[in-house]
């Protein structure tokens, strides 16, 4: 039976304007990372503390909230891991299955959601603000490319930020793991826990949550600063659009996530 | 001995049927046929009341957005200029916003000082100097480290103004400058203006060519040396006071009436 005129319509409303969204969204990716090579020493003086200002912002300012997120990490996930592994005397399997969990997965997604929440949102905020208060205009009449001064510290940041925020909460919740574990008498020596660790790491880790972290950034700043400033934005607009802008960059980093996975099970 | 005839000045602005569309919706066109051009030393009025396009016209001619049709050239340059290459002769235009549109993560002494830190590779301390120079014709030093939101719109207007002169353009657009400014604040504005077109001394002398928006055209008279009336979709050049005064009641009523009826 065919389907109704009004979900055809509906249907092909929103195969379009998805397909519309991601054209703009791959635009403004191109766009931007012509414009960060292209200009990464235009107007130094000015840029580049913008470019530190917005990794403090994403990066250093978030490390307490990251650092009680990595205890609360290591009590929910590995400490409870560690402790049912010991019952069923699979403790040998502890360091692969805190890779899986912490290093490959839990880690680097938590740290650009939690980006995204407190960060991402903000983008969204500020230059939909901007661009429907005229300052964009501005800019512009000044000669000064907005995604210069206000995209590229921003990516930059983000990138930098997820970065190191998934370092340290990937360290966090290995390190109060342990602590958890040690204090249910959980019969396992720091050296080798640790050892366990070691030997569950490969070079491709390394590589792969570099990549994929630096990646969640990029999509992160792509979207936030898309929806805030690549289309003409009323006030009453921006929590429309913030909406979206979140919507947008999980199911990015979803999806870029998925295409890092299927590598590791590709190698 | 054969006389050469009179070198003529190339103009700055040289527009040729532009249609102009609204910032807001460029498919919904404000004014249509616009054939005009400005010269070096040039005092331009544009009138109308308010919906009339005048904004929508003052940011074309700035280049942040192409015309609908026609063809726009700024020194001889198709606009608007976007690429870097032809940047310095985009910077030798300036532009006042009818509200200063400031930046508001930078202080009043931040955004003015902005466009001399991103495009001229000086010291720090020359470009404090020139900022401060400017905070003090526009009388804005004590709002110097306010952010723009605790400033009254009659200063946030002026730090829109040092902000556009600090590179010192040849040209400056001006929107609605007197729109909702009180008289002392207006007659600032207009004793000001006048001296840019004369030669400021912050400008080393040198007279600015100004295009300036208004609704209402007595303030001007006696300043300005060229008025253009917008109005019905229409841009009408008129010329000098004398020959506005000439022009069709009809056409000026609106802009001229001395107290609102009703």
């Amino acid at each position: 039976m065919p389907l109704p005129a009004g979900s055809v319509r509906f249907l092909g409303r929103k195969l379009f304007r998805l397909l519309y969204t991601i054209q703009g969204l791959g635009a403004f990716a191109l766009i931007t990372i012509g414009v960060i090579l292209k200009k990464a020493r235009v107007a130094r003086r000015v840029v580049w503390p913008l470019i530190f200002k917005e990794t403090a912002r994403a990066g250093v300012r978030l490390l307490p909230m990251f650092l009680f997120l990595a205890g609360a990490l290591g009590l929910l996930v590995i400490g409870q891991t560690v402790s049912w592994l010991t019952r069923v005397g699979a403790i040998n399997y502890l360091g692969t299955i805190m890779i899986i969990v912490v290093v490959r997965e839990l880690g680097p997604l938590l740290a650009a959601l939690l980006l995204l929440a407190r960060t991402g949102t903000a983008n969204v905020v500020e230059l939909g603000t901007a661009r429907a208060t005229g300052e964009i205009e501005a800019l512009e009449a000044l000669g000064i490319d907005p995604v210069h001064y206000l995209v590229m510290p921003r990516v930059l940041g983000m990138m930098l930020g997820v970065f190191s925020l998934t370092i340290y909460l990937i360290l966090g919740s290995l390190a109060s793991g342990y602590l958890w574990a040690f204090l249910q008498d959980v019969p396992l020596r720091p050296a080798e826990y640790f050892r366990q660790l070691a030997d569950a790491l490969t070079g491709l880790d390394f590589a792969l949550v570099g990549l994929k972290t630096l990646a969640f950034g990029f999509i992160i700043a792509i979207v936030t600063c898309y929806h805030g400033l690549a289309q003409p934005l009323r006030l009453e607009e921006i929590s429309y659009a913030t909406v979206r802008a979140v919507a947008q960059s999980v199911i990015g980093c979803v999806l870029m996530d998925t295409l890092v996975i299927m590598v590791y099970l590709a190698v | 001995m054969e006389t050469s005839p009179p070198k003529t000045e190339p103009p700055i602005i040289e527009m040729k049927g532009v249609s102009v569309g609204s910032m807001r919706d460029q498919s919904v066109t404000v004014l249509k046929d616009v054939d005009w051009e400005t010269k070096p030393g040039d005092y331009w009025i544009l009138a109308g009341l308010q919906g009339t396009g005048k904004s929508d016209f003052l940011m074309m001619a700035a280049g942040l957005m192409p015309p609908a049709t026609g063809t726009y050239r700024l020194w001889g340059e198709p606009m608007p200029i976007f690429d870097e290459a032809r940047l310095p002769i985009r910077l030798r235009l300036g532009v006042v916003f009818d509200g200063g549109q400031l930046f508001n993560h930078l202080t009043v002494a931040g955004n003015i000082a902005l466009p001399l830190r991103y495009h001229r590779n000086l010291p720090e301390e020359a470009v404090l100097e020139q900022t401060q120079r400017w905070m003090e014709a526009t009388e804005l030093e004590s709002w110097a480290d306010s952010t723009p939101g605790n400033l009254a719109r009659n200063w946030q207007k002026r730090a829109g103004l040092a902000r556009a002169l600090i590179l010192q353009p040849e040209i400056l657009l001006v929107d609605n400058p007197l729109g909702g400014l009180d008289l002392r604040h207006a007659n600032w504005w207009l004793r000001f203006l006048d001296q840019l077109s004369k030669g400021h001394p912050l400008m080393e002398g040198r007279p600015v060519t100004l295009v300036v928006t208004a609704s209402d055209l007595r303030p001007w008279q006696n300043r300005a040396k060229q008025f253009a009336i917008l109005r019905e979709h229409q841009f009408v050049v008129l010329g000098t006071w004398t020959q506005l005064e000439a022009a069709s009641q009809e056409l000026l009523h609106e802009l001229l009436v001395t107290e609102r009826q009703g």
